[in-house]
């Protein structure tokens, strides 16, 4: 068989179907050691983008992927581009620093982006991680949250969130 | 490539969205290569029938959309979530922000799931999507589309997308579907008229397989990841 399905955009009524109500609940609220990562979607001319969806991925606080942790989180933003996801923080995965993958998807997003989301209170392992290495300084940057689990994704503009081709 | 690219100025909202430096390539990790089980729990059993959410039946034409989700060397995705949504026949999305002066149709909600069979297999039963006007450019109409979100079993395989119906004389002026440059690439979009599935007295079928990269070398300890 020759070729892939072509991605197309999410379009501005996903709506509809795609935020679950448990979504951003990659743990239930409550549960022990549970941090929130959030921020917001901005486009280039640093508006929020209301009508983004960010998903998360990440292996469990035992740097692991197994069926006993969800690892999927979902969340629409909101009026003011603003998402949240509550999780726990995973362990570090082959090497790497403690991460959690994140895909975006937009009106105006032809295909998903994707980013890497980083914790500030891991300078050593950030510092030995294989994927920040290959990086500049301000990128590397772009992909720690800051303390209090805060991460704008700038979609365009001077401070373009750095995003990976998978 | 089969993706569009980011940027296609054609469809205006990419001005200000797309990302304008260079993506860096990542090479897949554990993190990448392995992806959310969504199964069984997520779907309800009229979720694959969209027209029978209410208590009527909805307006427009009935439909059968099947067909498989499969990697690129044919390999069946079994046990994958798929989540499609669409407006109704009139064209109007059952959303606030749709501001479409259709009419909505009490009985259709527009939103449908499923898991694949073992052979990768899904089936919704739903009503033809009407074209829409969306004011992208002077008198821009979308094709008639459904919307589709596919999991497979890698981050690395997540796909949205859309499917079109075959002959639709809105191609030509449609951005988001033109976006796609490779005109083979843009065909696997577009589904395919199905008479031996078609239930007599009934309804119409339309098949479309879609097909996602090869989920590359899973980890052997967490192949279910």
């Amino acid at each position: 068989m020759a070729g892939t399905t072509p991605s197309q955009t999410v379009g501005p009524f996903f709506a509809i179907a795609l935020p679950w109500d448990d979504g951003p609940f990659v743990v239930p609220e409550g549960t022990d050691g549970a941090i929130r990562v959030h921020g917001r979607v901005l486009d280039g001319q640093g508006a929020p983008v209301p009508d983004a969806l960010v998903e998360t991925w990440q292996a469990g606080p035992d740097g692991r992927f197994d069926a006993s942790f969800r690892g999927f989180g979902r969340c629409p933003t909101d009026p003011e581009g603003g998402w949240e996801i509550v999780t726990l923080k995973p362990g570090g995965v082959d090497g790497q620093a403690p991460h959690v993958a994140v895909s975006v998807f937009a009106r105006g997003l032809l295909q998903r982006v994707v980013t890497r989301i980083y914790f500030a209170d891991e300078p050593g392992a950030n510092a030995a991680d294989p994927v920040l290495a290959a990086l500049g300084e301000a990128e590397r940057a772009s992909l720690v949250a800051a303390p209090g689990g805060r991460f704008d994704i700038h979609l365009q503009g001077p401070h373009e969130t750095t995003f990976f081709a998978i | 490539m089969d993706d569009p690219p980011l940027l296609y100025p054609d469809y205006r909202s990419t001005r200000v969205r797309a990302p304008r430096r260079e993506r860096i390539a990542l090479a897949p990790t554990r993190t990448e290569l392995t992806g959310p089980v969504l199964g069984d729990g997520r779907v309800g059993a009229l979720d694959h029938d969209l027209t029978r959410q209410h208590d009527g039946a909805p307006l427009g034409e009935r439909i059968i959309v099947h067909g498989r989700v499969v990697e690129e060397d044919g390999r069946p995705v079994a046990g994958t979530l798929v989540e499609v949504w669409q407006c109704n026949a009139g064209g109007r999305y059952r959303h606030d922000g749709d501001r479409h002066p259709a009419p909505l149709d009490p009985n259709f909600t527009g939103l449908g799931r499923c898991v694949t069979a073992a052979d990768g297999g899904f089936r919704f039963v739903t009503i033809k999507p009407g074209a829409y006007p969306w004011g992208n450019h002077h008198n821009a109409w979308r094709p008639a589309h459904i919307h589709f979100s596919v999991f497979g079993h890698a981050f690395t395989q997540r796909l949205v997308t859309q499917m079109y119906f075959p002959g639709d004389p809105l191609f030509s002026q449609d951005p988001i579907f033109n976006s796609v440059r490779d005109a083979g690439a843009r065909a696997r979009l577009v589904c395919a008229f199905d008479l031996e599935h078609t239930r007599p007295e009934w309804a119409l079928a339309y098949r479309w397989d879609i097909v996602l990269r090869g989920r590359g070398a899973t980890p052997p300890d967490e192949a279910h990841g």
